[in-house]
């Protein structure tokens, strides 16, 4: 085990009662990242958090830093956009972030906003978290009020408006291009890209950032010690700590901030600091290492490390930080479902391999579930998974299989990824667990025919 | 049906003022009709179509994407219960089952007095603290099918109403920009090179400071 209890970056006000109000902020160091910020350039401060090597926390993985300068040089005006639209499946953390500590994040849109150039920010927050809303509409409404934000900052040059904007249902939004869309007023449908990248082309086709909220989380914390203490945690590839949401059948579920790169699946799962093992003394079946979109892992992968550049050529990806786990108790076909369902109810429609197939998937899956499938059922499903994401799809490398690993991402025929992802489910169950499917398929009773 | 009030109608304006662009105000304005009637009603979308300057059709086609915005009035408490992976482990479904047979009534619909309306959602970011659900997305952590009946007897009587208030009501606090605060609206075609990267690239030491 390698748990290394390091400090917490993100979530050290998240265990307070007040730790939301500007008052505990600023007695815990609350603006001092952000002042630390003012008095350097823009471009020293990019600079640092390029040097930090700060990986985006929302599901791709992309630095921050580099991120940030992909925005085109002398277009203005430019934006930042917060997401905060957590919605894939088995994901707890920005939430809990922007429920208990709202001026962390305030402060991290600060410091991005400085070091681009943006003049104007928008907080989207997924439409589903009353809390959450009300939680970071009183922080900017203290921190204009105390002169944090608005017109020359704390007496400086830099001047910038911080705008909550909620959402209103849909899991699409996440996407950055479709979150554009969405605080344009639109359906919250994917662009075509390229070229349109957002850094490029964003909000009003302007250059636009959009960045997750933990990842601006870190900001204040990498201001105020700097950059080289940041990568002295976790790895040269995953420096830092990050959040991660273990649910499912453990002893203790929570979400924890870890050392990144470092601590492994087996530490979270079984370590008593964390969840403590496997409920009621069952054995693990398989466990979903970053959100419903991911391909499953089995027992035999726990020793990975907490490391993209592990995960994501072993076949998976660490996504959101969301680890599922299952254990021998488990229904593998229901559980494929209840996944495929879902991205079939939130596909945007936008694109036809999706829009079919997400919805021809959960149909199959519920027959078979009803026990009226058919044995052909098994290779129609990956023959219209093959139509969203051509094979080879992302897996696992096991001891029992004759296969080799392959790498993430998935190829896809739609624009963005929520199609594809629909795959992950079912690749992963019907590869690990195929006997199941088998089962089902069988129960439906022959017809008797009789000829007169 | 109704228009937006009198005083939503001031709210409103003051709401497409944070935009650079009126139409990136349509779904705030979705929700303010919502929050107005507990529903988004016809009469409303033509109204915000009107502040926008855009076609009520263009509402009408934003409205209907969105999962949360009601175009038929629905039960004085969306009881929203997820069933997606992290709560289906943990009995997600026998709760949604429990809830359904305590209110009579299968998800998607309303009680007949009104009151309650079931649905089965996806997930809402509460996988280590399933099964869960929202009340008109107030959260209720590791709900037991006891402290469903519990919660569900608290809400006939009355007694959740500081916690839980009336569909319709999201957060109630609300983000007031105050206009002696503010930065102004970062226009595109008018926003210029923001200054303090101009003092920045002039050789000033801290362009902040």
């Amino acid at each position: 085990m390698t748990v290394t209890n390091a400090a917490p970056i993100v979530s050290t006000r998240c265990g307070l009662d007040d730790g939301h109000t500007l008052d505990v902020y600023l007695a815990t160091g609350g603006y001092d990242g952000f002042k630390a910020a003012l008095a350097k350039a823009p471009t020293v401060v990019g600079d640092e958090v390029k040097a930090a090597n700060l990986l985006g926390r929302g599901g791709a993985g992309f630095p921050a830093g580099t991120k940030w300068g992909f925005c085109p040089p002398g277009v203005w005006p430019r934006y930042l956009v917060v997401n905060g639209d957590e919605s894939e499946p088995g994901t707890y953390k920005d939430r809990l972030l922007m429920e208990k500590d709202p001026h962390q994040l305030i402060e991290g849109v600060l410091i991005a906003c400085y070091a681009i150039g943006a003049a104007q920010a928008f907080l989207y927050v997924r439409g589903e978290m009353a809390l959450a809303q009300e939680r970071i509409a009183q922080a900017l409404n203290d921190a204009y009020a105390a002169g944090y934000i608005g017109k020359n900052i704390l007496g400086s040059e830099f001047s910038v408006d911080v705008v909550l904007h909620w959402g209103a249902g849909a899991y699409i939004v996440g996407e950055e291009t479709a979150l554009i869309e969405s605080l344009e007023g639109n359906r919250g449908m994917p662009r075509l890209k390229p070229p349109f990248f957002p850094a490029a082309k964003g909000l009003y086709l302007q250059p636009t950032v959009v960045n997750n909220v933990e990842t601006l989380a870190n900001l204040p914390w990498i201001m105020t010690n700097g950059s080289a203490a940041f990568t002295k945690l976790g790895t040269e590839r995953a420096p830092g700590t990050r959040l991660f949401a273990i649910s499912g059948h453990v002893k203790n579920p929570g979400v924890f901030e870890v050392e990144y790169g470092v601590t492994t699946f087996r530490d979270l799962i079984y370590a008593p600091l964390y969840c403590g093992g496997i409920r009621d003394g069952n054995e693990l079946k398989a466990f979903i290492p970053g959100g419903g979109s991911a391909p499953w892992f089995l027992p035999e992968h726990v020793d990975m490390p907490l490391d993209p550049s592990v995960v994501g050529p072993s076949g998976s990806m660490l996504g959101s930080g969301a680890i599922v786990v299952m254990d021998s108790t488990t229904d593998v076909v229901k559980a494929c479902w209840r996944l495929v369902r879902f991205y079939a109810r939130e596909s945007c429609g936008k694109c036809t391999p999706c829009r079919e197939g997400t919805s021809w998937l959960e149909k199959i899956l519920a027959r078979l579930l009803a026990g009226e499938g058919r044995p052909t059922d098994l290779d129609l499903l990956l023959d219209v998974v093959d139509n969203i994401s051509p094979a080879p799809f992302p897996k696992a490398k096991t001891e029992a299989g004759d296969w080799e690993a392959v790498p993430f991402p998935y190829k896809k025929t739609t624009i963005c990824d929520l199609g594809p992802s629909v795959g992950s489910p079912i690749v992963s169950a019907l590869l690990h667990f195929r006997d199941e499917f088998e089962s089902y398929a069988n129960r439906g009773v022959p017809v008797e025919v009789t000829l007169v | 049906m109704t228009r937006l009030s009198a005083e939503n109608t001031i709210l409103a304006r003051e709401v497409i003022g944070r935009y650079p662009r009126p139409k990136s105000a349509l779904i705030p304005l979705l929700h303010l009709a919502q929050e107005q009637d507990g529903f988004v009603a016809e009469d409303a979308m033509e109204h915000i179509a009107e502040l926008l300057g855009v076609t009520p059709a263009e509402v009408l086609g934003t409205c209907s994407f969105y999962e949360m915005f009601k175009r038929e009035p629905v039960g004085e408490y969306l009881v929203n219960v997820c069933t997606n992976i992290s709560c289906m482990l943990v009995g997600g479904e026998e709760l949604l089952a429990h809830l359904e047979e305590r209110l009579g009534i299968s998800s998607g619909s309303t009680t007949p007095d009104g009151r309650f309306t079931i649905e089965d959602v996806e997930c809402i970011a509460a996988c280590t603290e399933a099964p869960c659900l929202q009340v008109n997305y107030r959260y209720f952590y590791k709900v037991t099918p006891e402290a469903a009946d519990a919660l569900i007897d608290d809400l006939q009587h009355g007694r959740r109403a500081h916690e839980v208030p009336r569909h319709g009501i999201l957060a109630r606090t609300r983000q007031s920009l105050p206009s002696d605060r503010r930065a102004g609206n970062a226009v595109p075609g008018v926003a210029e090179e923001p200054v303090w990267l101009r003092a920045a690239a002039a050789g000033v030491e801290g362009g902040g400071a």
